[in-house]
């Protein structure tokens, strides 16, 4: 999506994030972030390992908690309330770079676990709305297989699907692609793209810088806890303002 | 590879009998020496047993005790209750073949042929009356019967659940009696005894243990510092003491601690200790399967909006137990050993009931070998059937597959 054809409605801010910090130990892992996400924006970071960005996102669904700062998702402030983190739960959803798909379950079960628990939902919607989001992923014909059975690229699709099926305002992606073989990886960047251009909030921590420059709204580079600069993709490559971007770039891009 | 299709061989087939023989068994000369000393030594083990067994051993403390071991002291008048629950049992297990297939019938089966030959088993009517054989013959056809009562409506999984939990409360009412009865006295617990109490002991030992021993795994695990600090304490306290002296504990100093007009039942204190002293021994083989779990298991069903409760109940639980099956059912056979320890606070479990009959005839006391190995064998039965039951469990989880 371009931001200059953004509807009005749109714009309102789903995610503000305003200097959060974080402590693993004695270790500051995130060191005063501020962002802000609007409706059906996506959202690319980037930065070297062990710069904060998966620390990052999973403080946006409380599974690290933030020590100092504030974080509301769609007007919910995270604190220790623990419904207030369980009603935010539920309207993200999270990829992971390991899948963690239940492997006791088939692929229909994962899929219909939280609907069915978490939303409370009959049985016959809920494998209505997993069979076309199995669909949607390109595998339908797996569903009654278990994770072990299928390859990387297929386990991804079902996460994919299995955090769809919640119906979340928002996708957390924390690198979907960097566990996955070659081959494999178009196959889930394609069902990404697909599901930026049907207008989810999604923010993805990947290093696939093709994905960013077609996908993303905007691209954030992390670096040692921090944001260090934000762009669109367009001028995020071609023009980088800071000098440790432009190292990183060339770091990525010439091999 | 494809210019050369010939290249491609298919792999030699597995060999036949008498190649498998000749590889496995006499290849190198030193193998067929070992083959031959050790078909050697088992052919004289195996006829020295055999005709011990069958011509030698007098079997007679076995075929005139029957009774007492099927049931100890209970009311010879009072048994057609201990018959009306094998019926109870073997129902169920024709309907759980039925329904849950597999395993279940593997034991529907071997429980009707195991009775149905003992009904017709060659001895003296005096030893085992026609009365008694009637009731055992009627076993196989409540099998039988219960296998096409699967067939119906009430062939659900929860019926026979149900089925299974309601006839455990009947079955107990059954051997207790009731006052208000006259055809249903009061039998003292004291007077059960033999097989019928070792199973007692067993099964309530194993069904109480294993969701106390899932409670206090958790609570090992939890954040509350009390509940975390209790589950230590308890678990270490027990595994610091042998069971005999729990048992001892139960059975004499709890009447004790408990106001005068509470009195607790002889076979209940001897069940309570079972139970205290096996869950904690199973809160620590749950524990480790419970640690065995990735943490991104538990971080995905978070992410997805499951509270703690569901996390725990649909994610880690079912994955945690299928790892530690193994373990958890060598703890039930080791339960159901342990249950002749019972002796010691004058209960007359099935081990007891042997030195009794050996000690009751003064011409029976040298036949301790006969007695010891025929519950040797009962015990090996039940045992290994526990064991192959665990086998088929986890084949059908799929242990190690999925």
């Amino acid at each position: 999506m371009n931001p200059n054809d953004e509807t009005p409605s749109s714009t309102d801010e789903i995610i503000i994030c305003r200097d959060v910090h974080k402590w693993f130990d004695d270790f500051h892992v995130l060191r005063g972030v501020s962002l802000t996400v609007k409706r059906q924006e996506v959202i690319v970071i980037c930065g070297p390992s062990g710069s904060g960005k998966s620390t990052f996102i999973r403080t946006i669904n409380r599974l690290e908690e933030h020590q100092r700062g504030q974080i509301i998702v769609d007007g919910i402030e995270l604190t220790h309330d623990i419904r207030n983190i369980e009603a935010v739960r539920r309207e993200i959803g999270m990829v992971f770079q390991q899948f963690n798909l239940f492997p006791h379950l088939t692929v229909l079960q994962n899929i219909t676990l939280a609907p069915l628990w978490a939303r409370k939902w009959p049985k016959a919607r809920a494998e209505e709305v997993a069979m076309q989001l199995l669909e949607r992923v390109g595998i339908p014909e797996q569903a009654h297989k278990y994770p072990g059975q299928l390859s990387g690229g297929q386990q991804q699709r079902v996460a994919i699907a299995r955090a769809l099926a919640m119906q979340p305002k928002i996708m957390l992606f924390d690198e979907p692609t960097s566990a996955l073989d070659p081959e494999m990886i178009k196959e889930v960047l394609d069902v990404m793209r697909e599901l930026a251009q049907s207008g989810m909030t999604m923010i993805v921590v990947t290093h696939e810088m093709g994905f960013a420059k077609e996908a993303a709204d905007r691209i954030v580079f992390f670096d040692q806890g921090n944001i260090v600069e934000e762009n669109t993709p367009a001028e995020f490559f071609r023009n980088p303002r800071e000098e440790r971007t432009r190292l990183f770039l060339s770091q990525i891009l010439t091999h | 590879m494809s210019s050369h299709p010939a290249a491609v061989v298919r792999p030699p087939a597995p060999p036949g009998p008498v190649r498998w023989l000749k590889k496995n068994l006499f290849s190198p000369w030193y193998n067929t020496v070992l083959t031959v000393l050790a078909a050697t030594f088992l052919f004289f083990v195996l006829k020295g047993v055999f005709t011990w067994v069958c011509f030698r051993a007098n079997w007679t403390p076995v075929t005139h005790s029957l009774r007492l071991f099927a049931a100890g002291q209970y009311p010879p008048e009072q048994l057609w209750r201990v018959g009306i629950i094998l019926w109870m049992i073997s129902f169920l297990f024709g309907l759980s073949g039925r329904v849950w297939r597999g395993t279940f019938m593997v034991f529907a089966r071997g429980l009707a042929i195991a009775l149905g030959a003992l009904a017709l088993i060659p001895l003296n009517l005096s030893l085992l009356g026609i009365g008694a054989r009637l009731w055992l013959l009627a076993n196989p056809a409540l099998v039988f019967v219960g296998y096409h009562v699967g067939h119906t409506r009430v062939g659900k999984g929860r019926w026979v659940l149900l089925g299974w939990g309601l006839s455990f409360v009947l079955m107990i009412l059954l051997l207790t009696g009731l006052p208000a009865i006259p055809w249903l006295p009061p039998v003292e617990s004291g007077l059960w005894g033999g097989l019928l109490l070792t199973f007692l002991l067993a099964v309530v030992g194993i069904a109480a243990s294993f969701p106390i021993g899932v409670l206090l795994a958790l609570g090992r695990r939890s954040t509350l510092p009390v509940v975390k600090g209790f589950c230590i304490v308890f678990i270490e306290t027990i595994r610091g003491v042998p069971l005999v002296t729990i048992l001892f504990m139960f059975s004499i100093i709890l009447p004790l601690f408990l106001p005068e007009n509470v009195r607790v039942d002889r076979v209940l204190r001897a069940m309570m200790a079972m139970t205290v002293f096996a869950s904690a021994y199973m809160a620590e083989n749950v524990r480790g399967g419970l640690q065995a779990i990735p943490r991104g298991q538990i971080e995905a069903a978070k992410a997805l909006g499951l509270n703690g409760f569901q996390t725990t109940l649909l994610i880690v639980l079912p994955q945690a137990l299928r790892m530690v099956i193994p373990a958890i059912v060598g703890q039930f056979i080791a339960l159901f050993m342990d249950t002749t320890l019972a002796y010691i606070v004058g209960l007359t479990e099935l081990l007891t009931v042997a030195r009794a009959v050996l000690q009751s005839n003064s011409e029976w006391l040298l036949l301790d070998m006969e007695v010891f190995l025929f519950i040797a064998a009962i015990f090996w039965v039940f045992t290994y059937s526990m064991s192959y039951a665990s086998r088929r469990l986890e084949m059908a989880l799929g242990v190690g597959k999925r």
